[in-house]
């Protein structure tokens, strides 16, 4: 049992990057702009959390460090794409790849650093029962907080006058301004919002999961977390689901390994990204799901007439 | 009638020039530029830092008459190539490439400068001005062993290893021998990283093996997250290349140590000379290549005894870590009864002994 309880503990940790930058995602998306920078705004939060938090030996300024960095650039992101009305697929990626870069250049002395990270607190007296002690309280509190951002967003975007208006501007810009909304005011408090997720993703890789600074340490997961917006239909609780799932397949290619199974571990390494690629291809069968689920003005520049 | 002419400038010319290049030749000759391409950050502890204390003493201890220059981080294959020409081109006359996958790379370039002196780590292929070094880890490995064997009390092990090649599974190897010399229990369970750098998945799979129920880890990778993962879930750790006690104070029992300082120093004052010449170098315990590193608090005085018995008979020769009888985890024999195995045989181990679970994936 108590292999069971570290496993589920070792996949809800893992999982965690992706639930932050994957509701950040799912924010902005929903107000109908498409930011494919999720890979580098997640880089650049981890180089600037793990920065601050090396110098002022705090890993909790550190994170709030990374996701201030991560919005910021976010903003070039809105600018471009919302202010000067470019190509926002384009101007994503060009984000994602200026983000990496920018990530490993100011990082390059950093990379040995040693930090002391956020570690799991436990909780007396709770985190001794048994099984569910553990599992329940045995986490790393940027867990908690990536279960309250959930939580958080779920209520906003279904239980509040400003989330339906959000979703209205993602739905139709044209109604919203029509009825007198700021909708680029609008989206570009959602890609600010879904830029400092996503650092706050990076800052949790960079200063909790793993605390230290390798160059491209994200490993592809800004991406994992992009389809992870389509293959969760915009909807939060199943991004929590589907984030959750690849945590566990990523960790599946150690466990597997550390079982003694007798599949190369190279093989075994891709995992997570075939896991990507076959959930995107069985959902993407069906035209009309998405469709029918994703914003109506995703990825199209919005000119007010 | 004649005057200053054309001739006379040029010839007054070609007399100042050799004038003063004369007085140059006879000027000490300028340092020997000796070249480093490190496959990872120096840091504070790991395979490249102990590289980079070793290429310290040797300026030191050859002050004046070498320079040194490195370049760290250096992935292997393509960029490898590009910063050994590099390194080639600009005047040094011999080069340290330190990583097993700088192999290729470094034949490349040597054929291109035949004038130029390689020293490759942990390789097999030679040149007429390539040479290849390495040290006998497995040894400290066994030692390792007998310490881990001793200390653990789930009898299970984790090793997070990069990539599987003969040099790392000789080491796995080692070390479960050296367990189950003290422990006939023990086990092994090894994780491939396919990184000889990346903390966060060595601390990953450190992490699954400890829920796996290893509490004794060690590693054949550069960064000290193994030893730093050991710390944090409270279990022991071996620490690889360094003495990793800042890190896992409470986890390291022992340390494998490399030591380079002697042997780099003896190669460049070769080169000095105009004695250098390629060689294949194995040296362990006996030639000081190999340290063991401290004794974590934890570790009682019986087993530090067994250990430094155990090493005194492997530097004298009297122990060989891969003695027969020994079988591979399939159940086949691989040494007869009192046979030690060549160096040969090592350098293509490319099988698990007893008590290493799992199958060896092929190597890249």
């Amino acid at each position: 049992m108590d292999t069971f309880a570290q496993l589920v503990l070792l996949s809800l940790a893992a999982g965690t990057p992706l639930v932050f930058a994957a509701l950040g995602e799912l924010v902005v998306e929903k107000s109908g702009v498409l930011n494919l920078g999720v890979e580098g705004m997640m880089l650049v939060g981890a180089i600037a959390s793990f920065i601050v938090a090396a110098h002022t030996q705090s890993p909790w300024l550190g994170v709030g460090a990374g996701a201030l960095a991560a919005a910021a650039l976010s903003t070039i992101f809105a600018v471009i794409a919302l202010t000067l009305r470019a190509n926002q697929v384009a101007t994503g990626l060009a984000l994602s790849l200026f983000g990496v870069g920018l990530s490993a250049f100011i990082g390059r002395d950093y990379s040995s650093v040693v930090i002391g990270g956020i570690t799991p607190v436990a909780i007396p007296g709770l985190s001794d029962i048994p099984v569910l002690g553990r599992l329940l309280f045995g986490h790393n509190p940027l867990v908690y907080v990536s279960l309250a951002l959930f939580a958080g967003v779920q209520w906003f975007l279904y239980r509040t006058r400003a989330g339906l208006v959000l979703r209205a501007v993602g739905e139709s810009p044209q109604s919203a301004h029509a009825i007198g909304y700021p909708v680029i005011a609008i989206r570009y408090a959602a890609v600010v919002f879904g830029g400092a997720c996503a650092g706050l993703g990076g800052a949790y890789l960079a200063v909790a999961y793993t605390p230290s600074w390798v160059e491209g340490m994200t490993a592809g997961r800004g991406w994992i977390a992009l389809a992870l917006v389509v293959f969760a239909t915009w909807k939060p609780s199943r991004v929590i689901v589907g984030a959750y799932l690849f945590g566990s397949v990523t960790l599946a290619q150690f466990q597997a390994q550390a079982a003694g199974v007798a599949v190369p571990s190279q093989l075994l390494a891709m995992l997570p990204y075939v896991a990507t690629i076959v959930v995107l291809a069985i959902i993407s069968r069906d035209a009309t799901t998405i469709r029918l689920n994703a914003p109506a003005s995703l990825g199209k520049p919005y000119h007010p007439e | 009638m004649t005057g200053i002419t054309r001739r006379m400038t040029l010839a007054a010319l070609a007399a100042c020039g050799v004038a003063l290049a004369l007085p140059g030749a006879a000027q000490a000759p300028a340092p020997l530029k000796i070249g480093f391409i490190y496959v990872s950050p120096i840091g504070d502890a790991g395979w490249t830092h102990q590289h980079d204390i070793a290429r310290l003493a040797m300026e030191k201890n050859l002050a004046g008459k070498v320079t040194t220059k490195f370049v760290e981080s250096v992935p292997e294959g393509a960029d490898a190539e590009r910063v050994i020409r590099e390194l080639a081109q600009s005047g040094h006359q011999l080069i340290f490439t330190t990583s097993f996958g700088y192999m290729n790379p470094t034949i490349k370039v040597a054929q291109q400068f035949p004038n130029v002196h390689f020293e490759h780590a942990t390789g097999y292929k030679t040149a007429k001005n390539v040479g290849t070094y390495n040290a006998r880890f497995y040894e400290g490995r066994y030692l390792a062993g007998i310490v881990a064997g001793r200390m653990t009390k789930t009898n299970v092990a984790g090793y997070v290893a990069a990539f599987p090649i003969p040099e790392v599974v000789m080491g796995i190897n080692a070390f479960a021998r050296g367990m189950r010399s003290v422990n006939p229990k023990a086990e092994v369970k090894v994780v491939w990283v396919n990184s000889w750098f990346d903390p966060g998945r060595e601390s990953e799979a450190a992490n699954t093996l400890a829920a796996q129920g290893a509490d004794v880890l060690t590693h054949h990778t550069d960064s000290t997250a193994v030893v730093q993962a050991a710390e944090a879930k409270k279990i022991y750790a071996v620490a690889y290349h360094s003495d990793m006690s800042k890190y896992g104070p409470n986890a390291q029992i022992t340390a494998v140590t490399h030591v380079w300082d002697k042997y780099y120093t003896r190669v460049a004052q070769a080169q000095l000379d105009g004695k250098w010449a390629p060689d294949h170098i194995w040296g362990g315990l006996k030639e000081g290549m190999i340290q063991m590193g401290p004794f974590g608090k934890a570790v009682p005085k019986d087993v530090q005894d067994l250990e430094k018995k155990a090493e005194a008979d492997i530097a004298s020769g009297a122990l060989h870590p891969f003695t027969g009888p020994m079988k591979d985890n399939d159940g086949k024999e691989r040494l007869a009864a009192g046979k030690a195995i060549t160096d040969e045989a090592l350098s293509k181990m490319d099988y698990y002994v007893e008590g290493v679970q799992g199958k060896l994936p092929a190597a890249k």
